[in-house]
């Protein structure tokens, strides 16, 4: 075995990318759960916005098109959950298996014709001097637009549900359903509005592993990155900020285990290969402390709202 | 306006009768989605509902119809009793390969002795084996509080690269070359799960599934195990007044389906699958959550929504060998049902009302 051939800067700057992916939708994903609704679909609203938006790319040539409708992908089936759980007033969980069996059905019909195709890729950006910079040229500033986006919308969604009036409705709804419909906010379109945003964010997270980390197009090739999405955001305990941390930490675990295989571990592969999943149960475990308090968890989770009741 | 008024008890006429309009409306929305990939929709309902059943080759295909249903209902019947209590295992894919693997395991040991007891240890492995593996999800909700949904899925991936290992390392037939994979149990008499009765495609996994129904049923309605898991689920709050240890239902729950799941792996690979493969895993443990949800949690439902859901894989092979339709349009097709019967399921717990309403 070689840890020599381990470059730091490499592992680093791979493993921002690694976590991008993850990173976005568990994003979504938590915004959607400050609401109060629980979505176990985002595997299958990855997978679809990784099929949708690599289906775009490819016929349009331009990754960004690819980006913007798996988007929409994406949200489309956060809609299709919507109108189940909010209107229909379906039990949550059951709708969000639902929804990743769907999509991964669909996905993998969608992505016939798409199998050993490559796709435009997106750029890294050149920063001209700040690019050369040894280390942070690399780290810092060398990645494609889509990292620094996805590291904007950290910001930008911590700073929407700490300071903005929206951002306290949304809360408020989560919190308690029954109180903020008293006080006349429209509990459902604001369940909605955030259901969509974060099947949004998961397509644009699939989106990234078709067009730009992989970039190809595989059956399944999210590979339960959905489900470690759903368990970081309980690892962050909604924030915001933790989110971030959860994610760039299963990035690294993910990038770490590719370098040991290709350096030639001692240590079987399928052992690697299973270690991003047993890392997350354990991490599971070890938050469980304090998740066990429940104080951190939005209140109406999960709870289905009605309004004659 | 179009309302919705709360029920005050379920409807049971809408209990039973929206799985039927689901899959009505399965058909309809299938058809579309045929008719957009360029195939006569009509033909391919015939394809993949009557054919296999009615047509020119059923002989064949009524035979797979049960080597297909049995997996699925057997796992079913385990996850219907935890979704019941709303505890939500859906690692059973997981379960299933371990179970597999670890029944192989046992009797490939004594490889090759032709010992009768051999088929039964297998049993006995392949059931522990689901077990165990899902006590794991179970032990951690109880002990650290952790999620059960996301623990037992976790374990699917973990699981996978347990069988990758097993076919191409520790389980590997010593005696071939080229591909990976186990020695085949099939032709290995003492080990292997054969057809009971020729043509029917029963085998003991049929048998097991059988068992299965007729115990989950009588706990059910009959034994007090039943009634705490749908109290559990139905008022958890009033279970927890009455008296309901939770955590001996975590593990009930989960054991059982564990073992289950378990006991279909080891039924499979004995049986149909003949070896762990790389691709012994076939998607069971996730469609049995749609047969489990489809037969409205009950055991006697299950096997309808079982045979059915086997029908789309059978109909599902023949569609594509004969129409070219791909194999990945039947899994939107299942999952497309469990969206229908979801959604449909709003009108046994509401009524629809027309109109203007008083302001609640």
């Amino acid at each position: 075995m070689d840890l020599s051939s381990i470059s730091p800067t490499l592992l680093i700057a791979s493993l921002m990318v690694a976590a991008t992916p993850i990173l976005l939708a568990a994003l979504g994903e938590m915004v959607v759960e400050k609401a109060g609704v629980l979505n176990l679909g985002v595997e299958g609203m990855m997978i679809m916005g990784a099929i949708s938006g690599f289906i775009a790319g490819v016929e349009t040539g331009s990754p960004w098109l690819g980006f913007f409708v798996a988007a929409i992908g994406g949200a489309a089936m956060a809609l299709l959950f919507g109108v189940l759980t909010q209107v229909l007033l379906s039990n949550q969980v059951a709708t969000g298996l639902a929804l990743t069996l769907f999509g991964l059905g669909l996905s993998s019909l969608f992505g016939q014709g798409y199998v050993g195709i490559k796709a435009n890729s997106l750029k890294r950006l050149d920063m001209g001097f700040l690019s050369d910079l040894p280390f942070f040229g690399r780290v810092v500033f060398g990645h494609d637009p889509i990292v620094y986006l996805s590291l904007l919308l950290v910001f930008a969604v911590w700073a929407f549900l700490k300071f903005t009036r929206a951002g306290l409705v949304l809360r408020a709804v989560g919190e308690s359903h029954d109180a903020a419909h008293a006080l006349g906010y429209h509990v459902r379109r604001v369940r909605m509005m955030a259901i969509a945003f974060g099947g949004a964010c998961a397509g644009l997270g699939g989106a990234y592993l078709s067009l730009v980390r992989v970039p190809q197009w595989t059956e399944g090739m999210t590979a339960g990155a959905g489900w470690i999405a759903l368990a970081i955001v309980v690892f962050a305990s909604w924030r915001a900020g933790r989110v971030l941390i959860g994610a760039y930490l299963f990035g690294g675990i993910v990038v770490l285990q590719l370098n040991l295989q290709t350096a030639g571990a001692k240590v079987p592969v399928e052992l690697l290969s299973a270690a991003p999943y047993l890392v997350t149960i354990i991490v599971l475990v070890l938050i469980s402390g304090r998740a066990g308090r429940g104080g951190d968890t939005p209140a109406d989770l999960g709870k289905p709202f009605h309004a004659s009741t | 306006m179009i309302r919705l008024e709360r029920r005050p008890t379920p409807s049971r006429v809408w209990a039973a009768a929206s799985p039927l309009v689901a899959v009505a409306l399965t058909m309809v929305a299938g058809g579309l989605m045929f008719a957009a990939l360029g195939k006569d929709p009509f033909e391919a309902i015939r394809t993949i509902f009557w054919d296999p059943v009615f047509g020119e080759f059923a002989w064949y295909f009524r035979g797979q119809l049960l080597v297909k249903a049995a997996p699925l209902i057997l796992i079913a019947v385990g996850l219907a009793m935890g979704f019941r209590a709303g505890i939500w295992n859906i690692g059973a894919e997981g379960q299933y390969i371990v179970g597999a693997i670890c029944g192989a395991a046992a009797g490939l040991a004594f490889y090759p002795s032709e010992s009768w007891l051999i088929f039964p240890l297998m049993v006995i492995a392949g059931a522990l084996g689901g077990f165990l593996w899902a006590m794991i999800p179970a032990l951690l909700k109880l002990r650290f509080g952790t999620n059960e949904i996301l623990v037992s899925l976790m374990l699917v991936y973990v699981a996978e690269n347990l069988l990758a290992s097993a076919a191409v390392n520790w389980l590997r037939n010593p005696d071939a070359v080229g591909f990976p994979g186990s020695r085949n149990l099939g032709r290995w008499e003492a080990a292997s799960n054969p057809e009971l009765i020729a043509g029917t495609g029963a085998h003991w996994g049929v048998v097991a599934a059988v068992i299965a129904v007729i115990f989950a049923q009588i706990m059910m309605t009959r034994h007090l195990m039943g009634f705490q898991i749908r109290l559990a689920g139905a008022a958890p709050r009033a279970a927890r007044f009455g008296g309901v240890n939770t955590a001996r239902l975590v593990i009930f729950c989960l054991g059982l389906s564990g073992m289950l799941a378990g006991l279909a792996g080891l039924f499979e690979v004995a049986g149909p699958a003949g070896q762990i493969s790389i691709d012994f895993a076939s998607g069971y443990g996730f469609t049995a959550i749609i047969v489990a949800f489809l037969g409205r949690l009950n055991p006697l439902g299950i096997v309808a929504a079982g045979l059915l859901m086997a029908l789309t894989y059978v109909g599902g092979e023949a569609a594509a060998a004969n129409l070219g339709l791909p194999g990945a349009a039947i899994s939107a097709f299942q999952g497309m049902l469990l969206f229908f019967l979801l959604a449909v399921d709003v009108l046994s717990n509401f009524r629809v009302r027309v109109g203007r309403g008083v302001v609640a």
